[in-house]
């Protein structure tokens, strides 16, 4: 088994944790950790990717690793946003859940204006 | 037209592509730094060249009859990235700027900020948004390589989310972080595919991929996840999680950008996966699953959608079921003599689709919004009296729910015609049902608005505040603008098919229609006078009509339980791995 193939699998063992966990796990903070875990997982697929494209007397093929790159800039920006989101729902209602509470939704009215 | 060889060079016309995807970054930049004050001005002043820019790349394209094409910084591909416009890229592109132009003039007179007050936080964040999701849009249209696409899902997905929350209470907030992380959710298994998709071919280009992929794992797995991922981006039933939460606390104006255009850009990009990307791979099955998945969210959405008593929501669910519709050209697109998905008629008729939906359901929302405004609520129940109180406002939503039902002469009518037609020359009389049983399904909740719009009240309405005259009149440019686009026929639509109005049989449908959506709204909606189906009253009710209520509470039941998070999440990975499946198993061996 080469270098490649041992971090293709290990790609594929991360992208099964991710999933579950964004799948299972109910917080909202574990559910963003998870989706990062799963970025990851295609993250070091694209760099697995690379390495097995290589040209001769190249450590990578430069295209995926600049798609990784962007892919990295692209999560960061994601996560960011989620958790100035959960941080703001902390503030204003004072737990983090995820789950619809039907009473609250049919009393409250839309505040538009 | 398939795409073909990759073009070497730019083309002229090409610059305009650029200027589509920079001029409203640059609005948002611009206006970021000129503050709350001006966002509005900035993006106001944007709108108008991005209009012009936008319909001369459609006139350039219609001279040039080939794709414009610009290579960035002169590079070709494989190594460089092209940007390309064909045929659906343009005329989506004028689209989106008209849509978004009537939104702008909307919202002119409820997003703005007081003079001399501090910096007001909602229009300024409306204002800049309203420009990233259109920048992000025109990228998603001329993007010619699937990792660029990539990176305009993410914007349109940023300027999305926020657009929900933009009063900042805590259930738009909760709606938000759902639509985020479900998205992304989406957006990666998309990247995933697309790693793979580099992994075996070498290269993301659009058109060099069309000529190279082949069936097989690597195709069927990239297909059956990047489907799923886009699925979930789409809010196709089942993975319609976040539509109604995010639609019930937006304001109107967002909610018209979100269900009009929004989804308009990950739909389109199944468009350009199945038809241009990998038509070859496409297998008969998956393209009735696809097909399936449409006719169910026709049923679903349409039933959930009567059983609203807001306004608001009844439109939105109204829009998981329009969303349905645009999938129905999947199957019908399929052409079995070369086992491929073909352009033709079909796809024709799903992109007039696409366009009359977006102006159609923009301008219900923009009613919507205006009769909240005005009145201070959208109980449905309580909405007599509105008709006479604000005319314009139920004529543009009584034309786009029109509009939407297909009924002669509007732009949906005549997409449904060519979808018909592909129904009949492919012999799958299936979808020649659903396509007229969801026009059935439409005009039941448009009747059963109308009929509470229009009835009398005793007394004058209180009206809480009168709305701008403008508002009223960008919310029915659009609704007629979604009427007109039957015009097409004497242009790029090929074929007879505007028949006479009032011909018997054209007018023997329409009245079938209407008819039969007054049924379903009898039977399905709840009793205007509320408390009445739950009531002691409800003992001298006749069987029929409990059945139909057991029915109706069931499917609101339902569609709880499927946007449940797990549930969601789960059926989106349950999704990709049924059609991998039928990518494999449909192969011809």
């Amino acid at each position: 088994m080469n270098a490649a193939t041992l971090f293709g699998l290990c790609a594929a063992a991360l992208a099964g944790l991710g999933l579950f966990g964004l799948i299972v796990n109910p917080h909202p903070l574990r559910k963003i950790l998870a989706f990062n875990v799963f970025g990851t997982a295609v993250f070091l697929l694209i760099g697995a990717i690379a390495r097995r494209g290589a040209a001769a007397g190249m450590g990578g093929d430069p295209v995926p690793q600049a798609l990784l790159i962007t892919g990295i800039v692209v999560a960061f920006s994601a996560t960011a946003i989620a958790v100035a989101l959960l941080l703001r729902l902390f503030d204003v209602t004072g737990r983090v859940s995820l789950a619809e509470d039907a009473t609250a939704d049919v009393q409250a009215p839309p505040g538009e204006a | 037209m398939p795409l073909v060889a990759p073009h070497a060079m730019t083309t002229p016309g090409g610059l305009l592509l650029v200027l589509l995807v920079l001029l409203p970054f640059l609005g948002v930049l611009v206006g970021f730094v000129l503050g709350a004050g001006n966002a509005r001005r900035v993006a106001l002043v944007t709108l108008v060249p991005g209009l012009g820019i936008a319909i001369a790349s459609a006139a350039a394209q219609w001279q040039s009859g080939a794709e414009l094409v610009y290579l960035l910084g002169g590079w070709p591909t494989p190594l460089g990235v092209a940007l390309r416009a064909d045929g659906l890229s343009v005329v989506m592109l004028v689209a989106v700027a008209a849509v978004i132009g009537a939104i702008g003039i909307y919202a002119r007179a409820d997003f703005t900020s007081p003079q001399g007050a501090p910096e007001a936080r909602k229009p300024f964040t409306f204002w800049l948004l309203l420009l990233a999701v259109w920048g992000s849009l025109n990228l998603v249209f001329v993007s010619g390589d699937l990792f660029t696409l990539y990176v305009a899902l993410e914007l349109l997905t940023f300027a999305g989310v926020p657009l929900v929350c933009l009063d900042g209470r805590g259930e738009t907030l909760r709606a938000a972080l759902r639509y985020l992380l479900f998205a992304l959710l989406g957006s990666m298994l998309y990247l995933l595919g697309a790693a793979l998709l580099y992994g075996a071919y070498g290269t993301l280009d659009i058109a060099l991929l069309a000529a190279a992929v082949r069936p097989g794992p690597v195709a069927w797995t990239v297909l059956a996840l990047m489907t799923g991922g886009l699925l979930a981006k789409t809010a196709l039933f089942p993975l319609h999680i976040w539509l109604p939460p995010a639609h019930a606390g937006a304001p109107a104006a967002a909610s018209a950008i979100l269900s009009a255009l929004v989804i308009k850009g990950s739909w389109f990009l199944v468009v350009r996966l199945w038809f241009d990307v990998m038509p070859g791979v496409v297998t008969l099955s998956a393209a009735q699953l696809l097909g399936a998945l449409g006719a169910a969210a026709i049923v679903f959405g349409s039933v959930a959608a009567l059983r609203q008593q807001r306004l608001k929501l009844l439109v939105a669910y109204s829009t998981m079921a329009q969303i349905g519709y645009l999938f129905l050209m999947f199957p019908l697109a399929f052409d079995v003599g070369v086992n491929a998905l073909a352009h033709g008629a079909a796809l024709d008729g799903g992109l007039l689709q696409a366009v009359s939906h977006a102006t159609a359901k923009a301008s219900m929302f923009m009613a919507a919004g205006l009769i909240y405004a005005a009145l201070g609520h959208d109980r449905i129940a309580d909405l007599a009296g509105v008709g006479r109180a604000m005319p314009v406002t139920v004529l543009a939503f009584a034309l786009a729910g029109i509009a939407l039902m297909g009924v002669l002469p509007s732009g949906a009518y005549l997409a449904k015609k060519l979808m018909l037609d592909a129904a009949d020359d492919t012999g799958q009389w299936w979808w020649t049902l659903v396509l007229e049983g969801g026009a059935v399904f439409t005009a039941g909740y448009v009747v059963l608005v109308l009929v509470s719009v229009l009835r009398r009240r005793p007394g004058a309405l209180p009206l809480q505040r009168t709305v701008a005259r403008s508002a009223e009149y960008a919310a029915l440019a659009l609704a007629v603008s979604s009427f007109l686009l039957a015009l097409a026929a004497l242009g790029p639509v090929p074929g007879d098919f505007v028949s006479n109005p009032l011909a018997f049989g054209e007018l023997a449908t329409t009245l079938l229609v209407v008819l039969g959506g007054t049924v379903l709204a009898l039977g399905l909606a709840r009793r205007p006078i509320p408390g009445d189906a739950s009531t002691a009253a409800g003992a001298n009710v006749s069987p029929l009509r409990r059945m139909a209520e057991v029915a109706g509470s069931g499917i609101e039941r339902a569609d709880l339980r499927i946007r449940g998070w797990a549930v969601a999440s789960t059926s989106l990975l349950l999704l990709s791995g049924l059609f991998g499946g039928l990518l494999f198993y449909g192969a011809s061996p």
